[in-house]
């Protein structure tokens, strides 16, 4: 994604429509405009203008996908028709039934079960991962921005030690030492492996705001540190943080579906790796019991969907102008234009046989 | 050959955009050989629309949706700029308009010498010559804007911003086109250097006998180097006058406002009430 | 009374590779309350190595920089003090304002670090200083930077350097962002202000026009030394050092090129 979060590019007031040239100014007129009134901000419109980078179609979309696995991680124990580990041996290897709508494994466990209580181990790591690994990277990268000299450089160092640190055998390490790791362990290590790459972007664009003319202004009117940090570039940091902490549930989520289906944790709790692990154990994949191993590769498939979704649209949310190359190309096609045509179109308002 | 360079009729140019913006409606002005002509207004005045808009440089969103643009080669064949297809606009608009854009200086590829950027040009538009006869046209082009042939093999970081400026206006001089439209040629620069570069465009029309569209938010500038200006609101020309009756008798009185807009470096009006 | 004083400052930065570039050569002038001066020069002159060090991003290799007789402290309750004095206004209206805080938020922070007026007071005053910079309290004190137009930016900006009654007010280039037609009326607003409260001012910039109208005073900045100073009618309209006949010259003046019937080409171009 674009790092550069600028506020120009932020506020559609100002953003130019392509095409015009970079000296044309946007006509901003001395008078405001026509609203006279205007409604004091209430927390409630901060934290909606906090989360305005939510506020788009792909990431309302991205959203929807896991707020429904979120739901369906709280409400497991009611949704799912078994337990996970209850043996039905009248139903070893059934296709989806009446009874078992998603079939059941090799012992008779419903496969609809699992899935459904492995949402739960997916969820929790995923979000704990992130939380943590965002917690370290605003403190690392903010800080390593913000600060100069020695300090600056050693936080920088970190950040790069930890970036090269290989995190698959490090979580093999930590989990051998486990008889049964939970998995606030194995998210706790996917955190600390996960920060380094939010911490450098983070530093990036705090040094780049650091040198802004508000900062600037802040500090000569004798605002503190912490201030200046909290109130006056965390706010304008906002869309970085959320885009590093999706991606984070990324990563975290596809290293532990990962590292479970490859068997290095072996968690007697569900999640989706763990039931393709098992999958793949008895050969499910050979036997084509599609039943047992397609639901959680495509609950994996879909939580990586929403995933990207939400980044999508943060990124165009950051970034007007991608979202404008799709849209505005679109919108223009509809009236006969080609945003990449060099030569301007020629279009007589009164004449329209000349448009093909 | 006729004494008019570029006729515009009725020229209007719409942003199709939700609400369309009308940024150039209806102009009507006739671009004489080898005069300056100075496009002022504020921002938003529709002035760059103009002058894009008649070399078709915008894109879409926008639409020339009324008027027409006649430009009297000097061969004397008329070209409707209207008319053109993609190629041929695309041979037209370095063979006979050129630009040199606000900021262009900082345009140039940072790992390319000057000379092999200038050579690009006629590589690309005048294939039949030799890379010696390139060459020496390099040359003679540096020397020209007075940058020196001994830079040939600098690198822009080498150069000042004036130098990388005039560069670029050998870029645009470099097939010797008959009108120059310059947005802000000068704006980036310090006054000392601006003013070198003023003199330069303006000794090089007299030799080449080019015309200038010279588009600046800067008035006074504007007076001094225009032949004739054409004040510019809401993309309408609401005065169209040499420069030397435009400061004397606007009759707009837009225009009025405009010229007592800005402080007067020895005159009295325009003053900071103090 | 003596508000600023430079004394003798110069600023030499270490540049690597390049041995050193002297910044500022041994410059000293004196601003005194209810004075302008204006500080002119290109880029390279020096002139923002002055905003640099009395906003104290940087400090002088030699000589002292005094506000009311105190030189710049450099932390602690002076340096609140000093800072609450002296106060910048940016040549960015757009850059200068956060994108994401409401106009009052920008006016009400320096009230409340500086204690200016009482908690319950706040509101009141943040209107006041809106009202001050011409600008209808109603209509943008709940608004964010980007829903105002850049002139607008810019009179909140003064009103933000105002908020903490300051006897000191940096302006560095306030108005070669804006709009010509616009520039004239925060010029002038500018100097109303410095009238009615005493407020010294000095006025970074480029264009000698401006600084002729708005200044009382001139220094002229080439290189790091002041090359001439003296009232501000006198150094424009009668520059004696080469460097400001150069200047000066390069300026445009269409009063000059119009006297002169020597048309386009002739010697003012």
């Amino acid at each position: 994604m674009d790092t550069t979060v600028t506020d120009r590019t932020n506020d559609p007031a100002t953003a130019r429509p392509a095409g015009v040239p970079a000296t044309a100014t946007i006509r901003t007129a001395e008078d405001p405009p026509a609203k006279t009134t205007h409604d004091r901000p209430t927390f409630r419109s901060k934290l909606g203008s906090a989360f305005a980078m939510f506020r788009n179609g792909k990431s309302i979309a991205g959203l929807s996908i896991l707020g429904f696995f979120v739901l369906v991680a709280i409400f497991a124990d009611v949704l799912a028709p078994y337990s996970p580990t209850a043996v039905d041996h009248t139903a070893r290897f059934q296709p989806p039934s009446a009874e078992h709508w998603l079939g059941t494994t090799h012992i008779g466990e419903d496969v609809l079960s699992q899935v459904i209580h492995g949402t739960r181990g997916v969820i929790v790591v995923g979000f704990l991962a992130a939380i943590i690994a965002t917690l370290i990277a605003i403190v690392v990268g903010v800080m390593s921005g913000y600060l100069r000299g020695w300090r600056s450089e050693s936080l920088s160092a970190l950040t790069n030690v930890f970036l090269v640190i290989p995190g698959l055998p490090l979580i093999i390490i930590v989990a051998s030492m486990f008889e049964d790791p939970p998995l606030a362990v194995v998210a706790a290590v996917l955190g600390l492996i996960g920060w380094a790459w939010g911490a450098r972007v983070l530093r990036a664009q705090t040094m780049s705001l650091r040198n802004r003319d508000f900062i600037q202004a802040a500090r000569a009117n004798g605002e503190p540190l912490r201030r200046i940090i909290t109130v006056e570039m965390l706010p304008n940091l906002m869309a970085l943080i959320a885009a590093s902490f999706v991606g984070t549930v990324t990563a975290a989520i596809l290293a532990l579906t990962t590292l479970s289906y490859i068997g290095v944790i072996p968690v007697t709790t569900y999640n989706w790796g763990t039931i393709l692990n098992w999958a793949g154990a008895q050969g499910a994949f050979r036997q084509n019991q599609w039943w047992w191993y397609l639901p959680p590769g495509l609950c994996i498939a879909a939580i990586g969907v929403a995933l990207s979704l939400i980044n999508f649209g943060i990124d165009e949310y950051v970034n007007p102008r991608l979202r404008s190359a799709g849209e505005r190309a679109r919108a223009m096609k509809k009236k006969g234009l080609n945003v990449n045509d060099t030569v301007t179109a020629v279009r007589p308002a009164t004449r329209t046989e000349e448009n093909p | 050959m006729s004494d008019t360079l570029l006729s515009v009729r009725d020229f209007s140019v719409v942003y199709d955009v939700d609400p369309a913006v009308e940024a150039v409606r209806n102009v009507t002005l006739n671009l004489r050989r080898g005069e300056i002509l100075g496009l002022a207004g504020e921002s938003g005045c529709g002035k760059t629309t103009l002058a894009y808009g008649v070399q078709r440089l915008l894109k879409a969103p926008a639409v020339i949706t009324s008027g027409s643009v006649v430009f009297h080669d000097a061969s004397g064949e008329d070209i409707d700029v209207n008319a053109l297809e993609a190629d041929e606009m695309r041979r037209f608009r370095w063979d006979k308009v050129s630009m040199v854009f606000q900021g262009a200086m900082n345009s140039l590829n940072p790992v390319a010498t000057i000379g092999s950027q200038l050579e690009d040009v006629f590589e690309v538009h005048r294939p039949s010559l030799t890379r010696a006869q390139r060459r020496e046209a390099v040359v003679e082009l540096l020397e020209i804007v007075k940058v020196g042939a001994q830079r040939y093999r600098s690198f822009p970081h080498e150069l000042s911003g004036g130098m990388r400026q005039r560069v670029m206006i050998a870029m645009a001089l470099a097939l010797r086109p008959q009108l120059m439209v310059m947005d802000e040629p000068t704006t980036a620069l310090d006054v000392l250097v601006q003013r070198e570069i003023l003199r330069q465009i303006s000794a090089l029309r007299h030799e080449f006998g080019f015309s200038v569209v010279f588009i600046t938010h800067d008035l006074p500038l504007l007076l001094e180097i225009s032949d004739r200006i054409a004040i510019m609101r809401d993309g309408e020309i609401v005065e169209l006058d040499t420069a030397e009756r435009i400061w004397h008798d606007p009759q707009d009185d837009y225009t009025k406002t405009l010229l007592s807009s800005f402080p007067r470096l020895t005159g009295e009006k325009g003053m900071v009430l103090r | 009374m003596t508000l600023l004083e430079f004394d003798a400052v110069t600023k030499v930065y270490a540049v690597r590779g390049a041995g050193h570039i002297t910044a500022l050569d041994d410059v000293s002038f004196t601003l005194r309350s209810g004075q302008t001066i204006g500080l002119v020069g290109q880029s390279g002159s020096g002139k923002s190595t002055i905003a640099k060090i009395l906003t104290q991003l940087e400090t002088p290799t030699s000589g002292e920089v005094r506000l009311d007789g105190r030189a710049i402290p450099r932390r602690g309750a002076g340096l609140r003090a000093y800072r609450q004095q002296l106060r910048m206004v940016f040549q960015d209206p757009f850059a200068s304002l956060n994108p994401y805080h409401s106009i009052r938020y920008h006016l009400q922070r320096p009230l409340r670090l500086d204690r200016i007026v009482p908690k319950s007071e706040e509101d009141a005053e943040v209107r006041r200083l809106l009202e001050r910079v011409r600008l209808d309290p109603g209509v943008v004190i709940d608004r964010r930077p980007h829903e105002l137009s850049g002139g607008q930016r810019q009179r909140v900006a003064i009103a933000r350097a105002l908020a903490s009654r300051p006897k000191l007010l940096v302006a560095d280039e306030p108005v070669s962002m804006l709009d010509v037609s616009i520039r004239l009326g925060v010029l002038n607003l500018l100097a109303d202000l410095q009238r009615e409260e005493g407020l010294g001012v000095l006025y970074i910039t480029h264009d000698l026009a401006t600084a002729r109208h708005f200044s009382d005073e001139i220094l002229v900045l080439n290189q790091g030394r002041v090359v001439e100073r003296g009232p501000a009618d006198d150094v424009i309209l009668n520059p004696q050092h080469p460097y400001t006949q150069e200047l000066r010259a390069a300026s445009p003046d269409p009063d000059a090129h119009f006297a002169s019937a020597s048309g386009i080409d002739g010697g003012a171009l």
